[in-house]
């Protein structure tokens, strides 16, 4: 076991972790953060992405020890005093989301494109969330709600 | 509360989904979100090779692996089953159905089959467990492929059947081959259309909790609980109505969910026997091959037609690949296709034969389209050979054979309700500009570039909305197609909507709720639609092939009916007036002539609930259910085209513009119906341009993961062009199926566009997927 002391949706939390426990299972079964889903074992699919220290990462790509002393933000942490985060709105308005299950993921990677200043057009959006799959929606809505939140068409 | 009672129409607005407050804030019940207390885990070792015999199972390290409750071979659980995991369509007298247990015993016959279980105290732990268990096998002959496996001589998947055919399967009227022999013109085309894996994101999972008397808790991934539930009883003997069945929030099934799996039959039997809860999480590698597959089918289709392009005769002879078993409903899934080969044509004669053939793979079944998307491939890309093979521009010889006029009875003998084939293609050809497109490609092809584009069609119908019950007993469908509603008024006005649907991201609760508050004149956050729990949805026949509102939501509009007549006999007996003389709109009685003598709705439900003053014999309470069996199929058309740039130096080719028309009858949700269409036709082009299930000879996966089989993301695609053309269905609200329409439309569309972007090349096809390798051996072909 190790331990590790991280930030979650602004909380300190210490853990004692095995070495081999992956970020997405320390989050989803330690942390009961089930928010953040497993899509796939090959970094594949970015339903697990979440914020480390303010960047997209897909947490089945890293293991939990790997994050000490690192701020994380799930899905869970994106609302503020219940208010939905702007693309999380954007989402709901635009139907882009259906079964819900890639939606997490593809918020957060969509956060981190947003911030990083690279969500200049449509083509820069789709490049941008290439690392995240969705198999309802063919991505148009999403594309649209992050092309609102970020002002570009 | 109050209950607000409402002149708004519901019905034909985007109202924003009542679904995603929860969704998006991660607050969701998928079943690897839930976990009981003792819950144990369950992992499965699974045969590596395509067919072989097992000589031995051994599993004492397992069972004294840290953390390991149990661990079993197939023989030691081969008392568990009372029956084999069920098929539901034996398509004919004298279909071969082999047995088919959650674990096999003797003998594997397809990579990804089960061999043995163990359960142990943590996902990790179980894995780490199942490492440790032995298996001999002795590899037999394998065969792959649907064609090779009819083949003499092709190793038998089932030994004991003696062939590799599962089925034969005919419908011809009576002068086909006359047909043909007295046609100006014949054109015969050949086509593959490969497997296709599902890939719906969230991959299948279970929980399952049995109390000691047989009750039993099933929490499942799956889009069919209701039919989850009949089906455990045939596989464990225990009674369905101690059976709960409960599909939480499901990821996607896209019919991949629509299905009854060995890891649900072990869950339950292993949880009665450990008296533990018992919990499974499919990983991905383990989804592309434990989770059905769709496709697999080789088409030779001809079309018989005279010199001014009247289409005289259609004949499909395909071969259809079942995999290694028959899931729930794999040897039906070509049947779903079988009227769908003159689409949106008047065609008078029509012949389709095609077998079920054994291979050693993954089982095939229903996969978004089901049938439909392969018939309407091989009609539309040999619409376009004939196009050329007369000289005729392709989308004149289209509006020649168009139906167009409604109802009308094929020749393949289904009904069709309603439609406007000309008008999509009006439409379509409006948004398209095609003027433009071709002028661009004249002048691309004059200029000699290396990047050309072309423009393809694709005009199509199906049918969906499974189904009228007679006509799924007539073609051997073992349960009925119809669904059931409940509506129930609580006390003080708020609506409960009991749905036998199972929406799995289709979002039933915003859109049923639109249909009942217009109705019962009610806002529609007045309604909460329940779904997807067997003990609170007691009756339905879940979601898949496109039947949720044109089956269930016709059942909901009985419901309100019976509901609103309940309700008019009490207003009528309170304030003393005939039936006749009260009249219902937003949401409350009134006396005719007397406006203000009213009672809404909601009042009415109090009175129903205190049961005061009720009419004599009058049971309390406003609550009604209605079961609804459609008299046809729900039938959806419409008008697609693919724009592609194709780079004739590596073969790259990219979707530039995709445009679709549609008519999915009366519109409930306009924004859910995008949605729907959009998510469709993604399916469509995915399986046009990149996705492709492949298997080496033997049987041997080669896509195993989602690196090598490529789900288009974002980045592959354009945004969409859609409309509507409305044509009312023949049902109470006017509604069709939608969700499927896309996959259906889209694929012949593309590759027709990759074709027509290579014509002046001289090329005719390009197998699907059109990957870049794929497209320059096409070009490199006929240049040399």
């Amino acid at each position: 076991m190790r331990h590790i002391a991280l930030t979650v949706n602004g909380t300190r939390r210490e853990l004692a972790l095995e070495p081999r426990e992956l970020l997405v299972y320390v989050l989803r079964e330690r942390l009961g953060l089930i928010g953040t889903t497993v899509g796939c074992d090959t970094s594949s699919c970015g339903a697990c992405t979440v914020l480390l220290n303010g960047e997209a990462v897909k947490s089945c790509t890293m293991l939990g020890v790997q994050a000490d002393e690192m701020a994380i933000t799930t899905i869970e942490g994106l609302a503020t005093n219940g208010e939905l985060h702007a693309l999380q709105q954007a989402f709901h308005d635009h139907h882009a989301l259906q079964c819900g299950y890639c939606t997490p993921g593809m918020v957060l990677a969509a956060v981190s494109l947003i911030e990083s200043g690279e969500a200049t057009d449509e083509a820069a959006i789709r490049e941008g969330l290439e690392g995240n799959l969705c198999r309802c929606t063919g991505y148009h809505n999403i594309v649209a709600a992050v092309a609102d939140v970020a002002g570009v068409s | 509360m109050a209950v607000t009672e409402t002149t708004e129409a519901f019905v034909g607005t985007s109202v924003k989904r009542k679904e995603d407050a929860a969704l998006l804030r991660g607050q969701t019940t998928f079943v690897d979100n839930l976990t009981l207390p003792g819950t144990v885990f369950m992992a499965l070792v699974r045969s590596p090779y395509p067919h072989a015999r097992i000589t031995r199972v051994n599993v004492e390290a397992a069972r004294k692996a840290e953390g390991v409750v149990a661990a079993f071979s197939g023989a030691e659980l081969v008392e568990e089953w009372k029956g084999g995991l069920p098929c539901a369509w034996p398509v004919t007298e004298d279909i071969k159905t082999p047995a088919h247990f959650p674990l096999v015993v003797e003998e594997a016959r397809y990579q990804g089959d089960g061999v043995a279980v163990v359960i142990a105290e943590s996902r990790a732990l179980a894995k780490d467990a199942a490492e440790l268990i032995e298996v001999e096998y002795e590899p037999l002959p394998s065969v792959a492929d649907v064609e090779k496996a009819l083949e003499d001589g092709a190793p038998l998947v089932h030994s004991e059947l003696g062939t590799n055919e599962c089925y034969v399967w005919k419908l011809e009227t009576d002068d086909v081959q006359a047909a043909i022999d007295a046609a100006d013109v014949v054109v015969t085309r050949r086509y593959f259309q490969p497997r296709l894996i599902p890939n719906a994101i969230e991959p299948r999972g279970v929980l399952a909790q049995v109390g000691p008397t047989d009750e039993v808790t099933l929490w499942s991934a799956t889009q069919v609980p209701h039919i989850l539930r009949f089906a455990l009883q045939l596989v464990l003997g225990i009674p369905e109505s101690k059976i709960r069945v409960i599909a939480p929030d499901v990821g996607g099934g896209f019919g991949s969910k629509l299905n009854v799996y060995a890891e649900e039959a072990l869950a339950v039997a292993l949880a009665k026997r450990l008296g533990r809860p018992v919990k499974w999480t499919e990983e991905r590698a383990e989804n592309y091959v434990a989770t059905i597959h769709g496709r697999d089918v080789v088409h030779e289709l001809t079309f018989a037609a005279t010199k001014d392009g009247t289409i005289t005769a259609v004949k499909s002879d395909a071969k259809c690949a079942m995999g290694a078993y028959l899931q729930l409903v794999t040897p039906g899934i070509p049947l779903l296709g079988a009227w769908l080969y003159s689409g949106p044509y008047a065609i008078p004669n029509y012949s389709v034969t095609f077998p079920g053939v054994f291979t050693n793979t993954t089982p095939t079944d229903a996969y978004r389209g089901a049938g439909r998307p392969e018939a309407t491939y091989v009609l539309e890309r040999t619409i376009d050979a004939l196009a050329a093979e007369l000289d005729i521009d392709r989308v004149e010889l289209r509006r020649k054979n168009f139906v167009s006029e409604f109802p009308y009875t094929m020749s393949s003998g289904l009904t069709i309700d309603s439609g406007d084939y000309h008008g999509s293609l009006d439409r379509l050809l409006e948004l398209l500009d095609l003027d433009a497109i071709q002028a661009d490609q004249a002048e691309r092809r004059a200029r000699g570039d290396a990047k050309q584009v072309g423009v393809g069609f694709s005009t199509y119908n199906e049918m969906c909305g499974l189904a009228p019950s007679r006509i799924l007993g007539a073609i051997r469908y073992a349960v009925g197609g119809w669904d059931a509603a409940t509506i129930r008024f609580q006390p003080l006005g708020s609506v409960q909507v009991v749905t036998g649907t199972s929406p799995h991201g289709q979002s039933h609760e915003t859109t049923w709720a639109q249909i009942v508050a217009d109705q019962l004149g009610v806002d529609v956050d007045d309604v909460e639609v329940l779904h997807g729990d067997t003990a609170v949805s007691q009756q339905g026949m879940d979601t898949y092939g496109s039947r949720s509102l044109a089956v269930g939501g016709i059942a909901l509009y009985h419901a309100s009916q019976k509901v609103i007549a309940k309700a008019r006999r009490i207003v009528a007996h309170q304030l003393e007036v005939a039936e006749d003389d009260l009249e219902f709109a937003d949401g409350a009685f009134s006396v005719r002539g007397s406006p203000d003598r009213s009672m809404g709705i909601a009042a009415v439900a109090f009175q129903a609930h205190a049961a005061h003053n009720l009419p004599d014999g009058m049971e309390p309470g406003l609550e009604e259910t209605a079961v609804y069996d459609p008299p046809n199929f729900s039938w959806p058309g419409g008008a697609h085209a693919a724009v592609v740039e194709v780079d004739t130096e590596t073969g790259d080719t990219r979707l530039i513009r995709y445009v679709a028309v549609d008519d999915v009858g009366s519109p409930v949700n306009p924004q859910i119906i995008d949605g729907q269409v959009h998510g469709g036709i993604t399916q469509g082009i995915a399986a046009a341009l990149y996705e492709e299930g492949a298997y080496d000879e033997e049987g041997n996966l080669l896509t195993t993961t989602m690196t090598t089989y490529l789900v288009p993301s974002a980045a592959e695609l354009p945004s969409y062009e859609t409309d509507r053309v409305e044509t009312r269905a023949d049902n109470p609200l006017g509604v069709k199926g939608v969700g499927e329409t896309g996959t259906i439309a889209a694929a012949p569309a593309v590759i027709n566009a990759v074709v027509d972007a290579l014509s002046h090349l001289g090329v005719t096809d390009v197998q699907m997927p059109a990957t870049p390798e794929r497209v320059w051996r096409a070009i490199e072909e006929v240049r040399s």
